[in-house]
């Protein structure tokens, strides 16, 4: 590998960008618009199909949310992105003119909804079924007492979830150098190709991805400890999930 | 768009899928092994409540936690050729990677099984003599492993839709097979279809089988 050299990142690529530092600093922001992006598709969709599961007296809802959990789990995030890139635009011409961004953040978005579903569902039936009751003796409806009752306290269960959950988006995010998205591992191949600097251009990267991931960690700790009821503890969970 | 499937036949499967389904299991029965067992290592190291081999280990696991899998898979293609002094097929490099990366992950999921084990079991061990290998090799690690299986097995099942990522060093795994026998034939729209098709088949039996020893397990209990 002989000595390094970081000057490598003050040289011209050649293209638009003048910089190969400017050019991280570009992918850096694709990396991190695809993960905010996918994380809000993720949430909304999860939110929707977490509910749907927990709905009483509504089995085809149930089914229907089960079986959305386990097509997006079961199939690799690879394969998911394949689909969404080459397949969907053919099979559904609405979607053909769609650009590569929006597909890829649909893809990492409704896979990762299926595990915040997962979350969600398990936090809701982890509160105290008495909680259901109080809402529907007070003579809320079904969607009034979800909005008051249950989610409030189901989402402060599962913030250290989500918070790994948004960690591992932010690392889902580079499947997407595989149709060519200029993220941060579609820069580490290509800019170590065109300037043989290759150990030089994984390091900047990787230290780029730890120290995002610190920050999005430091930021769910700092929502975590906002949110809380006080006197209301709320165990880890462990393991598992890339 | 028009599915044609018709190319899809014995000879595909022969020649393109069954090699890269073979690569695919033996990496996920490999990195499952082998990660289990540096994961228990790496989670004793960080039981030990000795500093010294606590630190490394924590910063091991985590280090190999906060970057992304495809990340690590270019980082050791790169890297082993250098440290073995001589090319090294990206296959070979997979296993490698992937036994170290899902250490990480297992180690992770091992600590919290030894935590999960009632402090009272281990000063029984320590009370009918046993010394802290004895201990752990009889008492603690096999219930630990007994309790975390379903988690251990859920995550390979995770693991084996991982190995998907060598795209990005071009091994030979099932996912290629499909993406090879799709732009061989003209038919990409196609093979990618088929392969989640299969991914999930797969992945689903396994995860439903999970399922069933989980609760074959909790009855015991």
């Amino acid at each position: 590998m002989g000595k390094w050299d970081w000057q490598v990142f003050l040289e011209d690529p050649g293209g638009k960008i003048p910089t190969y530092w400017q050019w991280l600093v570009s992918a850096w922001g694709w990396t991190v618009s695809v993960s905010l992006c996918s994380l809000v598709v993720a949430l909304l969709l999860g939110s929707l199909v977490g509910v749907i599961r927990t709905l009483p007296d509504s089995p085809w809802l149930v089914r229907f949310g089960n079986a959305w959990v386990e097509l997006f789990r079961n199939v690799p995030l690879l394969v998911q992105i394949f689909l969404w890139y080459h397949v969907v635009p053919k099979m559904f011409p609405v979607m053909a003119g769609l650009p590569p961004f929006i597909l890829v953040v649909f893809a990492l978005g409704f896979f990762t909804s299926a595990r915040i579903a997962e979350q969600l569902r398990s936090g809701i039936q982890a509160l105290p079924k008495g909680q259901r009751y109080a809402g529907m003796a007070v003579g809320f409806t079904t969607p009034q007492y979800y909005r008051y009752v249950i989610l409030p306290m189901a989402y402060r269960i599962i913030i250290p979830p989500l918070t790994s959950e948004s960690m591992n988006i932010f690392k889902n995010s580079s499947v997407a150098f595989a149709v060519s998205i200029p993220e941060m591992i579609q820069f580490a191949m290509q800019a170590g190709e065109e300037t043989s600097r290759v150990t030089e251009m994984y390091m900047a990267v990787t230290v780029l991805y730890v120290i995002s991931a610190m920050v999005i960690n430091r930021i769910m700790a700092w929502v975590e400890k906002r949110v809380r009821v006080p006197g209301f503890v709320v165990a880890g969970t462990g393991g598992g999930g890339h | 768009m028009n599915l044609d499937l018709t190319f899809f036949s014995w000879a595909v499967v022969s020649s393109f899928l069954l090699k890269g389904l073979y690569f695919s299991v033996f990496l996920t029965v490999v990195a499952t092994l082998g990660g289990i067992f540096f994961g228990t290592l790496l989670a004793l190291m960080r039981l030990s409540g000795k500093k010294w081999l606590d630190m490394p280990a924590a910063i091991y696991v985590n280090g190999m936690r906060s970057i992304p899998l495809v990340m690590v898979i270019l980082w050791f293609f790169l890297l082993v050729p250098n440290i073995i002094g001589r090319p090294i097929g990206p296959e070979y490099s997979a296993v490698i990677t992937f036994v170290a990366f899902e250490a990480a992950y297992f180690s992770e999921i091992m600590r919290a099984g030894i935590q999960s084990i009632p402090r009272g079991q281990v000063f029984a061990g320590m009370a009918v003599g046993m010394t802290y290998g004895q201990n752990m090799k009889l008492v603690i690690l096999p219930q630990a492993f007994r309790n975390m299986l379903p988690v251990l097995l859920t995550q390979t099942i995770i693991l084996f839709q991982d190995t998907s990522l060598v795209y990005a060093i071009g091994a030979y795994d099932l996912f290629k097979g499909f993406d090879t026998a799709g732009k061989n034939f003209g038919r990409p729209e196609e093979a990618y279809l088929l392969a989640a098709v299969v991914y999930f088949v797969l992945c689903y039996s396994l995860s439903w089988l999970v399922k069933r020893l989980h609760n074959k397990i909790a009855i015991i209990r």
